[in-house]
């Protein structure tokens, strides 16, 4: 891994920037329970960075860190260069953090049109006034934003559902439009929570190509969690690995995938007979 | 020659026709494409700046006359534009089946020795990259959407875009290159070559001229009255004659406007918003449709199932006469009337086709219910005869004149005889030109005075002149007496009936035909478990006395109607058995899509065969069959030999029967 601190240009030819945010010392507890213990992550603007681990690592918990939705009893979480204090939700994606969830979260009785449009709306300004009004401003701003999610539809191939209520949906087509509707915030940094789970292989290989696509087309700094080793490994640029709450290493899969403790951690420590 | 050239003094080449729409029709849509939801379009006269703008660029980028631009992609206006612009330049556009593999796409590439490479997406692109290795003469590709291609290597990749504002900037230096290429283009010409799918040995390219496409595009567009303002939507695959007719020979002629998907999936939306008035789809689309619409009634609330029942009786009874202009009584109208309003209309707008004025299927036979279901609801489908080496039109139906067992009529300017065992030859101005480097192939297929063979066997009905397609030529013999045998005409309508899967008819020499018969397991098994008749295995239904009494009677159905047939009457199924098992590709019974092997199958239950034919009451066969593991075992079974009534013969007094 090289480490110039304003970035890289990777094999593939993609510009992997500087560091964009840094979680310094992140401890969270629950309770008694520390699902986080004393852990230091950075993560590149440009790059797709993954968290990996067995069942209860702490993960979800690291990644719900970074959106701001836990704030860590101790540790400093630093994005764009200024110390991140605690927030609400609505303000982190004000910031340009959009998500998915690991069990999806979308309105299910509503249209994927209208589920992608709500990712919209922090790029609304029109107040309770002009909405009611509706012509004029509201409407040309309505306009606007259909053009991003339209955009968005394309690109991920949607288009076919665009007016078929989610509720309809398989669920691969359904995590599918949860990473439209994240991708309608125009986020600089996506995090998804297991993007990939319970997919079969041919979805999984679109989700894949979709991914890198948006990393591609976009410039979107990915942060993903995922239990698939092959679609990590091919994905990613840098792999965080926790057990126990722990980082048992971190850096190139190709060094994660070498690394003694990371090893055992999956298989468990071989022991002598 | 014995037609004239119409159209002598008038344009004689595609880009001509486009400068004349963009003269004619400025300001009129010629291409429409929905794009990130909304439907964008050109008129003709952006169209003719688009295509000159790219055939620029391909001046800049080194196009010679007689070139080769092949076209691969999904329906785009842009790629509609690639082959016009091809034109311009005095090359020659190729578009190939965008679902070939890299392969079957490297033959074509190398046999016409494409020199460029107009490619719709990454994956066209990377098909082409593949296999550019065994191109020799291949230099560029041009693709349309960047998406994901950005990292290539852009040393042989162009973007469209960029290939038309280079085109633009460089305008002043290639445009009188350009015009004078184009006045250069006339009716001898070659417009475009389409590479035949090719279901026997390698795929051939049909060369057709400006002479091919022009006059077809005129003759049929005026059987047809199509209009200026008429509106298609374009979604069938770009290499094929059909589309390329249709979407650019007449759509070019008379000026109407063609309309492309957002994608292969939205086919159906995008139906429903354009509301095409002049439609095409093969007899799979119509069927699938028809099925989905009754699966949903099913599931209707019980007034509105009360409703459609009743109604499309009503329709089924007049429908085809009305859209006939046949009279019709005051009371059946006034129903039909009501039924339009209630039933038909919004049945017809869910289906997209409010509008079609003139709709075709052709490609295979279509099953008589489900023609008369379209027809019934006041849509004008109509059946015709085509090939690419005809440039598609050799028959049609002229409006009126419609029933689904006949291919319709000469279209303007072809002639038709029948051979001697009874193949189907045409001759008309849209005659090939030649298969590409293939001599051989060209006069076998094609004879020193014009004439065509289609492989295909037919016969012209005297009363009517409509000619009628019976099977391929090759499966076409004789009885015993004389008459005609043609065995897949006899399958076809017996497979007409949904519990009919597979038939075999046989009677090649004989004196009567007899048939093998597999059930439709689905079908069959629906209809047992709502009679509640119990059944273990294909093999336990399929010998089922009420199955047999029911496949009895679809056999007689069959006789009867083939009995009304002054040629074919001879066909009519004297003895059939229901099969103990179903006819199986793995078994080499079938091939894999679906054929009947008549050979292997002969072979194989030669004792039922002869069964059926010694007049025993039943017979017990084994028969051996490979699982889907590859592993073999054998199924016994008795089966029962059944007589079906047949029907006297229109020609002469049936003795044998």
């Amino acid at each position: 891994m090289k480490d110039q601190a304003d970035g890289y240009v990777t094999a593939d030819g993609r510009q992997i920037g500087p560091v964009v945010m840094e979680m310094k010392n992140i401890t969270l507890r629950f309770g008694g329970v520390e699902a986080i213990k004393d852990i230091s992550l950075d993560i590149r603007e440009g790059e797709i960075r993954a968290i990996i681990g067995p069942n209860g690592a702490g993960k979800s918990s690291m990644l719900n860190v970074i959106s701001g939705f836990y704030v860590p009893q101790d540790g400093e979480v630093w994005y764009k260069g200024a110390r991140r204090a605690a927030m609400k939700p609505f303000q982190v994606a004000e910031q340009g953090i959009a998500r998915t969830f690991q069990n999806i979260a979308l309105f299910e009785g509503m249209t994927v049109l209208d589920n992608v449009m709500t990712g919209r709306l922090t790029h609304m300004e029109t107040g309770l006034f002009w909405q009611s009004l509706w012509k004029g401003k509201a409407e040309r701003e309505e306009t606007a934003n259909r053009e991003v999610a339209e955009k968005i539809i394309d690109f991920l191939e949607i288009q076919a559902i665009r007016k078929t209520p989610v509720s309809r949906l398989s669920y691969g087509l359904k995590k599918r439009v949860e990473l439209a509707r994240a991708l309608a915030a125009e986020p600089s940094i996506l995090l998804l929570d297991e993007p990939m789970a319970g997919m079969n292989v041919e979805e999984k290989e679109d989700m894949s190509r979709f991914i890198l696509d948006v990393n591609d087309e976009f410039g979107t700094t990915i942060v993903l969690i995922e239990h698939d080793m092959g679609v990590v490994m091919d994905l990613s640029d840098r792999v965080v690995v926790m057990d126990y709450g722990k980082k048992i290493g971190d850096g190139s899969p190709h060094d994660v995938r070498n690394n003694q403790d990371v090893i055992d951690a999956y298989l468990g420590v071989a022991h002598d007979d | 020659m014995a037609y004239k050239l119409v159209s002598a003094d008038g344009p004689q080449s595609v880009p001509a026709l486009l400068h004349r729409n963009a003269k004619q029709f400025a300001n009129a849509p010629a291409y429409r494409e929905k794009e990130f939801g909304i439907w964008q379009s050109w008129t003709w006269s952006q169209t003719r700046d688009e295509v000159e703008a790219l055939a620029l660029g391909f001046l800049e980028l080194g196009a010679n006359e007689g070139d080769f631009i092949a076209i691969i992609g999904r329906n785009r206006p842009y790629l509609y534009w690639a082959m016009m612009a091809a034109e311009m330049v005095g090359a020659v556009p190729v578009p190939l089946y965008q679902d070939a593999n890299a392969e079957e796409m490297a033959y074509v590439l190398d046999h016409c020795g494409a020199r460029f490479v107009i490619a719709g997406d990454q994956e066209q692109v990377d098909k082409v990259l593949e296999v550019q290795d065994q191109l020799t003469q291949f230099e560029r590709i041009i693709y349309l959407d960047p998406r994901g291609l950005r990292k290539y290597d852009h040393a042989a990749l162009d973007q469209y875009a960029a290939v038309q504002d280079m085109g633009r900037k460089n305008r002043d230096k290639h445009i009188k290159e350009l015009e004078a290429r184009q006045a250069k283009l006339n009716y001898d010409s070659t417009g475009v070559m389409l590479y035949t799918s090719g279901t026997t040995g390698k795929p051939k390219g049909v060369v057709l001229s400006n002479r091919n496409i022009i006059e077809t595009a005129k003759s049929s567009s005026e059987f047809d009255h199509l209009r200026q303002t008429d509106d298609i939507l374009a979604y069938l695959p770009m290499a094929w004659v059909g589309d390329f007719i249709f979407s650019v020979g007449q759509a070019l002629w008379t000026g109407f406007c063609t309309n492309c998907p957002e994608s292969a999936d939205t086919m159906h939306v995008d139906l429903r918003e354009i509301g095409p008035t002049y439609y095409f789809a093969p007899p799979r689309v119509f069927e699938t449709q028809l099925t989905s619409v009754m699966i949903r009634m099913e599931d209707a609330s019980r007034f509105k199932k009360w409703l459609f029942d009743r109604f499309m009786k009503v329709a089924r009874k007049v429908g085809p006469a009305i859209l006939d202009g046949k009279p019709v009584g005051l009371m059946d109208r006034l129903k039909y009337g009501l039924g339009e309003l209630m039933i038909y209309g919004p049945l017809k707008n869910t289906l997209g086709l409010s509008r079609v004025r003139v709709g075709y299927t052709a490609g295979e036979a279509i099953g008589p219910e489900i023609f008369d279901f379209y027809r019934s609801l006041g849509i004008n489908l109509k059946q015709l005869y085509g090939q690419t080496e005809a440039t598609v039109f050799i028959t049609a139906q002229p409006d009126g004149e419609v029933r689904s067992d006949t291919v319709g009529v000469t279209c303007p300017g072809v002639e038709l005889k029948i051979a001697e065992n009874g193949e189907v030859f045409y001759r008309s101005p849209g005659v090939f030109v030649e298969y590409y480097k293939n001599p051989e192939s060209t006069a076998d297929t094609k004879d020193a005075e014009g004439w065509v063979a289609t492989g295909d066997a037919g016969f012209i009905e005297e009363s009517t002149g409509h000619l009628r397609i019976i099977d391929r030529a090759k499966d076409v013999g004789k009885m015993a007496d004389g008459s005609l045998f043609a065995p897949k005409y006899v399958e076809n309508k017996l497979k007409f009936f949904p519990n009919i899967l597979e038939a075999v008819v046989f009677g090649n020499g004989r004196t009567e035909c007899t048939a093998f018969i597999n059930i439709d397991l689905t079908a069959v098994g629906n209809w047992a478990e709502r009679n509640n008749i119990g059944y273990a295995s294909y093999q336990e239904l399929a010998r089922h006395p009420q199955v047999m009494d029911q496949i009895q009677s679809h056999v007689e159905e069959v006789n009867a109607s083939i009995a009304e047939d002054e040629m074919l009457s001879g066909c009519q199924v004297h003895r059939f058995v229901v099969l103990h098992k179903e006819l199986d590709a793995d078994d080499g019974e079938l091939t894999r899509t679906r054929k009947v092997r008549r050979k292997v199958i002969g072979e194989k239950f030669e004792d039922i065969i002869n069964a059926l034919y010694d007049g025993s009451p039943s017979v017990s066969t084994v028969t051996e069959v490979t699982y889907e593991d590859g592993r073999k075992g054998s199924i016994a079974a008795t089966l029962e030999v059944r007589d079906a009534k047949v029907f006297a013969d229109n020609r002469k007094k049936k003795a044998a029967a």
